[in-house]
């Protein structure tokens, strides 16, 4: 089955300045650095990792708001056309995005519901009169009231904003919708509700969603697999349940060993070394400097991801079976 | 540090040449250079001597440079109406411009600065409002209307002062006050919003909650971050101090270099006038260059700038 | 409440809000509007309400003075050396000097707001040019640059009015680009563009309805400055040549007559002075209005 969406070595640098003044040099600050995956429809991929691991980067090239330095994208087995043009754009009714921050991604001065409507202004599709019920259909569904048509974004809630930028993204029924840490901005409770909303939606209406969060729980929850992602590059991708009961990479177990279980006192595992940089990847595996099983030949050459118990791993140590052990 | 300098050195270089550049391509885009700057009934051998003198006859790129090569040399050619060299007749009237500009700047200072420090230490008092009030004369009034106010009332009505000309240092009063009341009421509120803001940070409330006693924690904390942004208003007076008496001049017959702007404006002496743009702009690049130099040494964040990752 | 369109308020709504707004500002502020109110009036009635022809002479009353020192009906505000009636110069040059503020507003808001949003939509080698503008403008008083412009080019209206128009444009400039910028990067303009609409709509219906408050603010800064600028340069009768008459014309003519006759001097300083203060408080009190966290 072609993938809906398909990530083929995926790269995007940006030339940053180092040190000041009219003479600093420049260095390639490597956000993504070979990045593959491919989403099914009607399945979620979970991307994880902490900031600057360049998730969020990745939902962007996904879905061609930028261009990558290197690699391709393909949605339905066509190459991603360049970001702005009018195939582009046209290609917008199909992929879709939910934000972080709901209320930077709505126009305080127009009422909510006219945002709700605009993608069908846009992609010219029904009369006004149908735009409006099919808005307000679209509003209802995703939990909220019809009179809400007609209030403005700071009138709301952040838990109804996101579900006003969720309706938008609705609106012209996509195959895909990148999801960047659509709760992080949100109460606990709302986000409870706007997750059991986001699985009701892609069961009923059979999306597809890149799920970008650096919140594990949720997206274990939410996920059919899951790649985690560490400056710029996947190093283990697999079945969401599998790998976060048996993490394999070292820095999955990291991660994993962090999430609290009620009752369960659990030995976590601290990382020692900086924060990753992206500007100065550490050479050959880039978690090697603060890998509790690091040796001299993690820094000789780059681990490519492979299979290992039915999931992709990237480490050099991926069948020592000293690694299987501590778990 | 000296990466600082140097590039502070480039972009002040640069804007002197970008305003002779500018100069350039307006007085090509307005007609013939030699018959625009020679005036109309020079002898035909004086045109074609100005004219291989500027490389008229040659290639634009040529023109351009030999233009900015007798820019930086301060040769612009004879003044229209004098017959001598456009820059010494301008350089002649700095010192008379100065003689006004420089005490004003002083008062300006003087009395804005502090007026503005004590109108932000007692927000909201009667000096506060009182200081507030007159200063938004200081936006909304020309300066020609003030000039006119101050010699209806202190040379017509009260007969103190003359109202006119350059003979006796009596002279310079009334132009002084004229050029200083607005720029000190500018500074007034500018300090004080700036001083304000100060005020406003935590680490103000820190200070003092610390024990300092309230002077110490104004002059040693408050003032000297609030000293930064003013600092820049004032590299922009500095910098004014050659340009900024136009109108002054004009209406108290000052022969300085104002004066001799607007008269070579009316009659088209281009000659003058790309002079005066020349000195102008040296002057105020050299203003800014001394204004980024303050905050180097004021602003510790700025400091750093130059050390290496 | 119904599902109609809810964006037609009934007439008496309105009015309702707009006596709520009248009691609710500052006295001063309301003195403002008004003196402005009747600016506008002036300047648009003008041909109905002049007395007399601007250019009409009458050397028998030559240098009367006004109404309130001793003079006739028939000249309420005074004559000049020419005998020609100051309050009829004054109607003509409010309407010639608000019509210059008001045109070189509009060019500097026009130019400053497109070059601003090419800047941010374009960046790199456009945004750089247009930076580099941006700073040579404010490095130079602009005095100094609106009298070499006048030297090169002589004299004429609409020149002068262009003129007046870039005044200010760098300062619409820069604002536009600052909040074009962040909202292309992190707002609703990437949110809409996204959506799949073109530059078109993205900035044509969302990003300048939302910018435009506060250009609105900056155009209550430019007008009395522009008003300034143009009554300076006429002063040095640099700026409105006659037959015209501006404000800062009259007052130029009547410096010599200082002593004589003040009022030929006094009446256009005092509505310069009176409109710029007006428009100045007006501007303070609406951005005030609009964004308190600003001070």
């Amino acid at each position: 089955m072609t993938p809906l969406l398909e990530a083929i070595d995926l790269r995007r640098h940006y030339q940053v300045r180092v040190g000041r003044g009219p003479f600093a040099g420049k260095a390639p600050l490597r956000a993504v650095d070979g990045v593959s995956f491919a989403i099914q429809p009607g399945r979620t991929l979970g991307l994880v990792g902490e900031s600057g691991c360049g998730k969020s980067t990745t939902g962007k090239l996904a879905l061609g708001l930028i261009p990558p330095t290197g690699g391709t994208v393909r949605h339905a087995g066509q190459p991603m056309p360049p970001p702005g043009s009018a195939a582009w754009r046209a290609l917008r009714a199909r992929l879709q995005m939910v934000y972080q921050d709901p209320l930077g991604a709505l126009d305080r001065r127009l009422p909510v519901g006219r945002q709700v409507m605009e993608p069908l202004t846009i992609h010219g599709d029904a009369t006004p009169a149908e735009q409006r019920e099919r808005a307000l259909a679209t509003m209802e569904s995703v939990g909220l009231q019809r009179h809400q048509f007609d209030r403005f974004p700071h009138e709301l809630s952040g838990g109804q904003r996101q579900r006003v930028v969720l309706a938008r993204a609705l609106m012209t029924r996509p195959d895909l919708l990148v999801c960047d840490e659509p709760i992080s901005a949100l109460d606990v409770s709302i986000q409870a509700q706007v997750v059991n909303l986001l699985l009701d939606l892609q069961e009923s209406l059979g999306i597809a969603m890149l799920f970008i969060s650096h919140d594990l729980k949720v997206v274990r929850q939410v996920s059919h697999e899951v790649a985690v992602m560490y400056l710029g590059r996947i190093v283990e991708q697999g079945e969401a349940g599998a790998l976060f009961a048996a993490p394999r990479h070292p820095y999955t177990r990291a991660l994993v060993s962090a999430i609290p279980v009620p009752g369960v006192r659990r030995e976590r595992i601290i990382l020692a070394g900086d924060p990753p940089n992206p500007v100065d990847v550490p050479a050959g595996c880039a978690f090697h400097t603060r890998c509790p099983f690091g040796t001299a030949a993690c820094r000789a050459a780059v681990p490519s991801l492979r299979p290992l118990d039915g999931r992709l791993v990237a480490c050099h140590r991926v069948d020592d079976p000293a690694l299987r052990q501590a778990a | 540090m000296l990466l600082f300098v140097a590039s502070r050195l480039l972009r002040a270089a640069l804007t002197i040449l970008f305003v002779m550049t500018f100069a350039f391509v307006v007085l090509r885009l307005s007609g013939d250079p030699a018959l625009l700057i020679m005036s109309v009934d020079a002898p035909p051998e004086a045109i074609k001597a100005f004219r291989q003198a500027w490389g008229l006859d040659r290639s634009i790129l040529e023109q351009y440079l030999a233009y900015i090569t007798h820019a930086f040399t301060g040769d612009f050619g004879k003044s229209m109406r004098d017959g001598r060299p456009a820059i010494d007749l301008v350089m002649e009237r700095v010192p008379a411009t100065l003689a006004i500009t420089l005490p004003a700047l002083a008062l300006k200072i003087g009395l804005g600065v502090p007026a503005g420090i004590h109108a932000a230490l007692h927000r909201n008092s009667l000096t506060d409002r009182l200081t507030m009030a007159i200063s938004v004369a200081g936006f909304t009034m020309p300066s020609f209307v003030l000039a006119l106010l101050l010699v209806l009332i202190f040379a017509v009505t009260l007969g103190w002062l003359p109202a006119s000309g350059a003979d006796a240092p009596i002279n310079a009063l009334l132009p002084i006050v004229t050029l200083s009341l607005p720029g000190a009421a500018i500074m007034a509120r500018f300090t004080r919003s700036a001083m304000l803001e100060v005020l406003g940070q935590p680490y103000i409330r820190a200070a003092s909650a610390k024990g300092v006693a309230w002077r110490r924690v104004v002059s040693r904390h408050a003032l000297p971050n609030a000293a930064i942004p003013t600092v820049t208003i004032v590299g922009f007076m500095v910098g004014s101090v050659v340009a900024g008496a136009v109108i002054v001049e004009s209406v108290f017959a000052w022969p300085g270099v104002g004066r001799l702007m607007v008269s070579a404006v009316a009659n088209r002496d281009l000659a003058v006038v790309q002079a005066i743009l020349l000195v102008i702009a040296t002057c105020m690049v050299s203003a800014n260059l001394a204004v980024d130099m303050a905050y180097g040494w004021l602003d510790p964040r700025v400091r750093g700038a130059g050390a290496t990752r | 409440m119904a599902l109609s369109d809810t964006t037609v308020t009934p007439p008496r709504a309105l009015l309702g809000g707009l006596a709520r707004r009248v009691r609710r500002t500052p006295f001063a502020v309301s003195l403002a509007a008004a003196w402005l109110a009747l600016m506008v009036v002036v300047a648009v009635g003008a041909d109905l309400l002049l007395p007399y022809s601007i250019t009409a002479f009458d050397l028998k009353a030559r240098l009367a003075p006004p109404l309130f020192m001793g003079g006739t009906l028939a000249h309420p505000l005074g004559t000049d050396e020419l005998g020609r009636d100051v309050l009829s110069r004054l109607i003509m040059s409010i309407r010639m000097s608000l019509l210059i503020a008001f045109f070189g507003t509009l060019i500097a808001a026009s130019l400053g707001t497109l070059l601003g949003i090419l800047a941010a939509h374009f960046r790199r080698v456009v945004e750089a040019l247009i930076l580099m503008a941006i700073d040579f403008q404010a490095s130079m008083p602009f005095m100094i640059i609106a009298l070499s412009v006048l030297a090169f080019f002589g004299n004429s209206l609409p020149l002068f009015v262009a003129l007046m128009g870039f005044q200010s444009w760098e300062r619409y400039a820069r604002i536009t680009r600052g909040l074009t910028l962040a909202a292309n990067e992190q707002g609703y303009a990437a949110a809409v563009r996204q959506l799949g609409a073109g530059s078109g709509r993205i900035y044509g219906l969302h990003v300048i309805p939302n910018i435009a408050s506060t250009l609105i603010v900056s155009m209550t800064l430019t007008f009395p400055e522009i008003i300034l600028l143009e009554s300076g340069l006429s002063f040095l009768g640099l700026g409105v040549q006659p037959p015209l008459t501006s404000l800062g014309n009259m007052v130029g003519y009547g410096r010599e007559y200082i002593t004589r006759a003040p009022w030929i001097m006094l009446a256009p300083a005092t509505v310069i002075v009176l409109t710029t203060l007006s428009i100045s408080l007006l501007g303070d009190w609406l951005r005030d209005k609009l964004d308190p966290t600003l001070q």
